[in-house]
């Protein structure tokens, strides 16, 4: 074959991938993918089961506090959840040849993302049930979109998250009602908490439309469905009324019904701050990473001993055969 | 000194397990999001799951026995140092990962047996909560015992980390064996377990494990106890000033 004939191939490879995505025909490991489609998918879907694992640290921060056994066991089962979470994604990136070892590499070496909003900290109670409802609130939005994705095991890990993500969102809405209906250092706590997860939530979709530069691929793949624009307006549309619900106030003085629009409207976004967290540079961005590492490194001789010992019993085995 | 009724001693004993139970699944906890890789962080909630909604459980039971209103939660968070009753191994820092599996691993090695032995009780609370957790206690075992195994007859470090894990643990070790009044009481009703019954059983199963492990089990130098008269070691206090500052801040209110 000479390097024309692979030229034209590849072209012909990718005219008839786009014609499957196009057809709404799901991607499985074993089809030929472009290299950029690959990348792409690796680098959406780790960033994605790292923020699973990174975003056990805010919560897991007060599961020893928790105020009371019955919110105890809530808090544990959902940050369980999130953990295993993260491990059917690593698989889903796993499908497309990328190693679990390497990403997670990568994220401790500050090459992976992982999702901004769990470089907040959580200061108060509040901010457990406050997660709960507004990011996984705004997960959800983002994961329904996913379950359409192109790549089939992608789109099927996501599915199966949406499930539990959902009943998380009701658990986290259902403690901040008992804090909206508790007493005044309660709904002090349920306010401030708003007001501090709020922007940070609804950066959770990405830059505006106009600065995301991977969108437009992105969504011919439909590997995105809808835009970051789209999907903040639908959280924002659907989480106005629950905090208005709860008696408390949205932290944006500019955020009115637009009848017109037959949407909310939202004030400027603090773009500056999520760019800076973006960098590294939020409240919590080098203790998470530092957290991670430490259990890393001090899993080492764990993982080490797990490896000697099978190695061991196979040893065994074959000296017995 | 009035004298113990058998109330009492029903109460008593349930609080018991229920500390034990929620101390232990503290400390558990604690290891969530820090585990060794992602598999054993699940593995560990899972166990820490376990053992909260035990002592739930036990707690509900124990604050319908005393019949003052008492519910789970007060009894959780609205006792002192001095009230608890757990056994002072349960309430041991973390540690590294192999103190956290040797600790673990005879806890489970006692709750197997006793609970197997409480599915008899003639209290019919009592025997039906021990017949959900008895199947939760063998999942337990089996899983530490694995890694027991592994660590103790894995690499140098491994092994001298868990050597090092056994010693540090053994003196709170007969602890979980003593028999109190309360505990005699409880046996004589045909309610309680006789603990040394517990104690030749765990006995057998420690060392079995530990053969296959290549690992020693020392008798201790000398024993520590106290536990279930409410004296702690030091490290309790600080335990429950974290657990319970939230509801000891903002007292008698719904969350």
């Amino acid at each position: 074959m000479t390097p024309q004939d692979q030229v034209v191939d590849i072209d012909a490879l990718e005219t008839e991938f786009q014609e499957r995505i196009d057809a709404e025909k799901k991607i499985e490991p074993k089809d030929w993918m472009p290299e950029a489609y690959r990348r792409t998918l690796i680098r959406q879907i780790s960033q994605h089961a790292h923020s699973e694992v990174v975003g056990q640290l805010p919560e897991g921060n007060w599961i020893t506090r928790a105020p009371s056994l019955r919110r105890k066991a809530i808090l544990l089962a959902k940050v369980q959840d999130e953990a295993g979470h993260g491990l059917y994604l690593y698989s889903a990136a796993e499908t497309l040849g990328s190693s679990r070892e390497q990403m997670v590499d990568d994220l401790h070496a500050g090459k992976a993302k992982y999702s901004s909003i769990f470089n907040y900290p959580t200061l108060s109670w509040a901010d457990i049930p406050a997660i709960g409802w507004l990011v996984d609130g705004a997960a959800i939005v983002n994961q329904v979109a996913l379950c359409r994705t192109s790549y089939g095991p992608y789109s099927r890990a996501m599915i199966r998250v949406c499930k539990e993500e959902s009943f998380h969102a009701r658990q986290g809405f259902e403690g901040m009602l008992a804090l909206a209906r508790g007493n005044e250092a309660q709904k002090k706590m349920c306010q401030d908490a708003i007001n501090r997860y709020w922007w940070p939530a609804l950066m959770m979709f990405g830059p505006s439309d106009a600065d995301s530069p991977n969108s437009a691929q992105s969504m011919k793949w439909k590997i995105k469905r809808f835009s970051n624009d789209e999907l903040r307006q639908k959280f924002v549309d659907q989480t106005v009324p629950q905090i208005e619900y709860l008696g408390m106030e949205v932290p944006d003085a500019d955020c009115k019904w637009n009848e017109e629009r037959g949407h909310y409207d939202i004030g400027e976004m603090p773009w500056e701050e999520f760019f800076a967290v973006i960098k590294g540079h939020g409240p919590c961005n080098h203790e998470r990473l530092q957290a991670r590492q430490k259990a890393h490194d001090e899993g080492n001789w764990v993982r080490e001993a797990a490896l000697a010992y099978q190695k061991k019993q196979a040893d065994k085995k074959q000296s017995v055969a | 000194m009035s004298e113990l009724t058998q109330q009492d001693a029903l109460f008593t004993y349930t609080l018991r397990l229920a500390d034990n139970a929620l101390i232990l699944g503290h400390r558990l906890s604690e290891w969530c999001g820090h585990g060794p890789f992602l598999e054993e962080d699940i593995g560990v909630i899972n166990t820490a799951l376990d053992l909260l909604g035990r002592c739930r459980m036990l707690y509900s039971y124990a604050g319908e026995v005393e019949g003052k209103g008492r519910d789970e939660d007060d009894l959780a968070y609205h006792r002192d140092e001095r009230e608890f009753t757990n056994y002072l191994l349960m309430e041991q820092p973390k540690g590294d990962f192999a103190y956290t599996t040797i600790r673990q691993f005879y806890a489970d090695v006692w709750n197997l047996h006793f609970y197997t032995e409480l599915c008899n009780s003639k209290d019919e609370t009592l025997a039906a909560i021990a017949k959900k957790v008895v199947k939760e206690c063998r999942y337990h075992f089996r899983h530490n015992a694995e890694w027991v195994k592994r660590l103790g007859d894995g690499t140098e470090e491994s092994i001298q980390r868990m050597n090092d894990a056994i010693a540090e643990a053994s003196r709170f070790v007969n602890e979980m064996f003593e028999m109190d009044d309360v505990d005699q009481m409880m046996v004589d009703a045909g309610i309680g377990v006789d603990l040394n019954e517990v104690k030749a059983k765990w006995i057998a199963s420690v060392d079995e494990v530990f053969a296959e492990a290549t690992l020693q089990r020392p008798e201790p130098e000398y024993d520590r106890s106290g536990g279930r008269l409410g004296l702690h070691t030091e490290q309790l206090g600080f335990l429950l000033a974290e657990m319970q500052y939230v509801q000891r801040c903002h007292p008698g209110l719904q969350w």
